[in-house]
């Protein structure tokens, strides 16, 4: 059995598994009902500055027949009064001391409103605390939330006066509103944080409703932008987490990072790990499904780590980590194309359409007697389920014009039927930047690129 | 609507047996289809309607297109919907057949048409007018087809019926299990609605002379359909019901259907299975089909030989009957006897040879036949050409004799006659007739 423990910046919980700041963590009584669950940790609901909400507050957006692959919210931090929620975090943590309780903060960007709800927070006996500079809206407006992470220097600052008072692990929490994920967290580094955590949610309007043209949700009459999580949200995520596992001075600093963004199974789960998490929030799954889901992200991630050997959680940590890179340090002689088992397909022809319509034209329809035969090429007196199964053409890769976009290989619904298989390189292994370093012609002018193709056989139809 | 209208079909137990599907099923089905190109579903329907595109409409909640990407290859959507053998058509032909659950395809099709019906949607309009005129004779579905495709080209189309109601099959031979007797008519009404004038009442030979048809008329389509259940040749025929007749009473005047105790119905083909649930559903005690081949001969669709079988009818394999025993003018018993299969007949069957001696009686106080239809007629009449009795046709559909056209199952020679088939020779037959009635204007 894998050791799922973790010690997050001197936090300790069972499990890496902990309740976002949301609303599954607004109460004591929550708190409490997922810890039974199994919850390793859970970061309040934020506390702070007095606020008052709105109905209709949280949108969806569904596809596929599939619910909430995505979810935004206009709900603000707590709305439950200051020392109530003071109370229940002091409760909680007495109640489950081996559980990691973090409170999530937020007020004026004064130091004063900073030293006295820190002080007040570790008066409870938390674990630790997470700055909020993420919430993209409401708060926003005031001067907080992602208005203090869009700009870096506000992050150092307030940090720095958290980092005056704070005696207990602080966690600076990132909004993914912003064009390098990697400053704020710079900022957070100078400032002397404990731990990073992201990604907040995205600013989104979720949809209009075509019946009253009203924005979704319809808040009487108006609508906005809100937050935007869920399932939908996770490969931003990955790749914010990586951009940070990849900055030499956010690395160097080796704060742990908490990853979060659309965890849903434990394959996400481990896949926040392998690109540098240490520490996971779930929100929009448990507002889905419930408390239970943490059985199978528990019980998942533990036997996918035994399978594959890891021992402790830190095992996994970053494993990954070292093959994320920049295009320019790719090999431009790797190569890999498209194959079919013709034993897996069932002839849905998705593979076809798209390389046909949309990628480079290398997949064919070959006709029983193996000539290559045009879409909808049967007789219109053709019928019955014998005359279109039996002369259904089978479709078939070229190999030698297949470029290996993958396009085909993502399209199909059968899994292991198509594969990208790699072949030999026909050339020595080179780079854009080797490239751009060693033959920088090539690079700028297309007559140049010309030639060096034709040099290297390189033949783009 | 009149009384006897009001009860049409409404018969505990013989409501229609699959339910509609809610938005939501619906909407899920939809979502499931994996949006096959050049699709397989559509290679296997007989009128090759686009059913991955009218399933994305679904999805996309756009019903209305839904139901015109149907109607727009198969005007009785609605009736192919629930009639069509989809086991044998699109659904035996999803890709997801294989390893999983294929797309409910005819149920989707349903909600389609069902939205447009309701909603009173007339999806197709009549076309600017031509003075192009056709006389289509039978108002089954080849001939609403063929009257509806030419209809929405402009021209002018006189739909000849010989009984009081459209619909053909749909409307006087389908049980209500399968079909109520509402779509049909409500799809003869849509057709009516893109110009076709419905003559009701009017019996080629009787009381339509095929002279004045040919003087008025640039062309004429046949869709007569077949005659009634040929004869058995056997002592007491005259206390056998016809199951045709057993059916439309079923349909038509449902109040009235009078099902015996032991029910015996003679044949094993689809017909002979809807006279079966009839009786079954309407309380008969015991029901056995009599069949003079094997299981493997029948002609009923595999599943619906499963379907009646959960019904709990019982069967009479290889038995031939021999003849219907009266008392006091009452049927007590159906006599057969045991057969053998012998070499094979025309229709490429063995043919059955029965084992003298081993006669044996069914006790049945009701008789049912369902053996096949009578062919067509008419074609001697108008001196057509035909092929075991059906009328011959070209590939166009056209007869052997210039300007006469004819499709559904009277033509139906080869293969298995369904509703869907006959959609698409009218379809086909009024693609032709278009083209060549247009070629020289």
């Amino acid at each position: 059995m894998a050791d799922l423990k973790i010690n997050f910046a001197g936090i300790k919980s069972p499990n890496p598994f902990w309740l976002a700041s949301a609303p599954p963590s607004n109460s004591g009584a929550q708190v409490h009902k997922a810890f039974e669950a199994g919850w390793g940790g859970a970061v309040w609901k934020t506390i702070g500055a007095p606020v008052l909400n709105v109905s209709n507050r949280y949108g969806a957006w569904h596809y596929g027949g599939q619910k909430m692959l995505g979810i935004n919210n206009v709900e603000l931090i707590s709305d439950r009064p200051l020392d109530v929620n003071l109370r229940e975090i002091r409760e909680v943590k007495r109640a489950w001391p081996d559980r990691a309780v973090i409170a999530s903060a937020m007020v004026e960007s004064k130091p004063g409103a900073w030293h006295e709800i820190i002080k007040k927070i570790e008066d409870t006996g938390a674990d630790g605390i997470e700055l909020n500079y993420g919430c993209p809206h409401g708060m926003s407006e005031r001067g907080m939330g992602s208005a203090v992470g869009q700009v870096p220097e506000y992050c150092e600052q307030i940090t720095r006066w958290v980092m005056d008072v704070a005696k207990i692990p602080v966690i600076v929490k990132l909004t993914p509103n912003i064009a390098n994920i990697v400053l704020p967290a710079r900022a957070a580094v100078a400032a002397g944080a404990s731990a990073l955590s992201l990604i907040n949610t995205l600013n989104s309007i979720v949809g209009v409703d075509l019946e009253t043209l009203q924005i979704t949700p319809n808040i009487g009459g108006k609508g906005g932008h809100g937050g935007y999580a869920g399932p939908a949200v996770k490969p931003i995520a990955l790749h914010m987490l990586a951009a940070l596992g990849t900055d030499a001075t956010v690395a160097d600093a080796k704060l742990p990072i908490s990853g979060m963004g659309g965890i849903t199974t434990w394959q996400d789960a481990a896949e926040f790990l392998l690109l540098g998490a240490s520490s996971l929030q779930v929100c929009t799954a448990v507002m889905h499904y419930g408390f239970r889901i943490v059985e199978d992200l528990c019980d998942g991630l533990s036997n996918w780590m035994d399978e594959k050997g890891f021992a402790t959680v830190g095992d996994v940590v970053g494993k990954s980590l070292t093959r994320v890179s920049d295009f320019k340090n790719f090999d431009l002689s790797f190569r890999a194309v498209a194959r079919i088992d013709q034993q897996k397909c069932i002839r849905c022809d998705l593979c076809y359409v798209a390389c046909n319509d949309t990628a480079h034209q290398c997949i064919d329809l070959i006709a029983k007697d193996g000539t290559v035969v045009q879409p909808r090429s049967y007789d219109v007196r053709s019928n019955g389920k014998e005359d279109a199964i039996e002369t259904r053409p089978r479709v078939e890769v070229r190999e030698h014009d297949c470029v290996g976009c993958r396009l085909c290989y993502n399209v199909c619904p059968v899994e292991g039927c198509i594969s990208m298989v790699e072949l030999p390189p026909e050339r020595a292994s080179v780079t854009w930047d080797q490239l751009t370093q060693k033959q920088r012609e090539i690079t700028e002018d297309w007559k140049k690129m010309q030639e060096y193709r034709e040099k290297m056989g390189i033949h783009i139809h | 609507m009149s009384h006897e209208a009001e009860h049409r079909g409404q018969r505990e137990g013989l409501q229609e047996l699959l339910p509609p599907l809610t938005t939501n099923e619906a909407a899920l089905e939809a979502a499931r289809c994996l949006m096959c190109y050049d699709a397989p579903c559509t290679h296997a329907c007989p009128t090759h309607i686009d059913i991955p595109k009218f399933i994305t409409k679904i999805h996309s909640a756009n019903l209305k297109g839904s139901a015109r990407t149907i109607l727009e290859s198969n005007l009785l959507g609605a009736t192919c919907a629930r009639v069509c053998p989809v086991q044998q058509l699109c659904e035996g032909a999803c890709v997801l057949g294989s390893e999983h659950k294929p797309i409910a395809i005819g149920r989707l099709q349903r909600h389609a048409m069902d939205y447009a019906y309701g909603k009173n949607i007339q999806i197709f309009q009549p076309a600017a007018v031509t003075d192009r005129k056709i006389a289509v004779i039978g108002a089954g579905p080849a001939g609403l087809s063929c009257a509806g495709e030419l209809a929405k080209r402009g021209h002018s189309v006189t739909l000849f019926e010989r009984r009081d109601l459209g619909g053909g099959l749909s409307t006087y031979g389908i049980i209500v299990l399968r079909e109520p007797v509402d779509i049909a008519l409500a799809e003869v009404k849509m057709i009516e609605k893109l110009g076709v004038k419905i003559e009701t009442g009017r019996d080629l030979g009787v009381n339509l002379s095929p002279d004045d048809l040919r003087k008025n008329f640039d062309a004429i389509f046949l869709s007569v359909g077949l005659g009634r259940t040929p004869s058995l040749g056997i002592p007491g025929e005259d206390h056998i019901l016809d199951g045709l007749d057993y059916i439309e009473q079923s349909k038509l005047d449902t109040p009235r259907v009078r099902v015996g105790h032991e029910v015996v119905v003679i044949g094993a083909g689809n017909t002979a299975i809807d006279c079966a649930t009839i009786a079954k559903r309407l309380g008969a005690e015991r029901v056995t089909m009599v069949y003079r081949r094997s299981e493997n001969e029948m002609t009923a669709y595999p599943h619906e030989y499963d379907f009646i079988k959960r019904e709990g009818v019982g069967f009479y394999f290889l038995a031939q009957p021999g003849r219907v025993l009266v008392e006091n003018g009452e049927v007590f018993a159906l006599e057969c006897a045991r057969v053998s299969l012998g070499t094979k007949d025309a229709s490429g069957r063995p043919s059955p040879q029965v084992i003298p001696g081993s006669e044996f009686r069914i006790a049945a106080d009701q008789v049912i036949k369902a053996i096949g239809q009578q062919k067509p007629a008419v074609a001697a009449e108008l001196g057509l050409k035909t092929t075991k009795g059906f009328i011959s046709v070209d590939l166009h559909f056209e007869t052997s004799v210039p300007g006469i056209y004819a499709g559904g199952d009277c033509i139906r020679a080869r293969g298995a006659a369904s509703t869907v088939m006959a959609v698409q020779d009218g379809k086909l037959a009024a693609q032709t007739i278009h083209e060549r009635l247009t070629a020289h204007g």
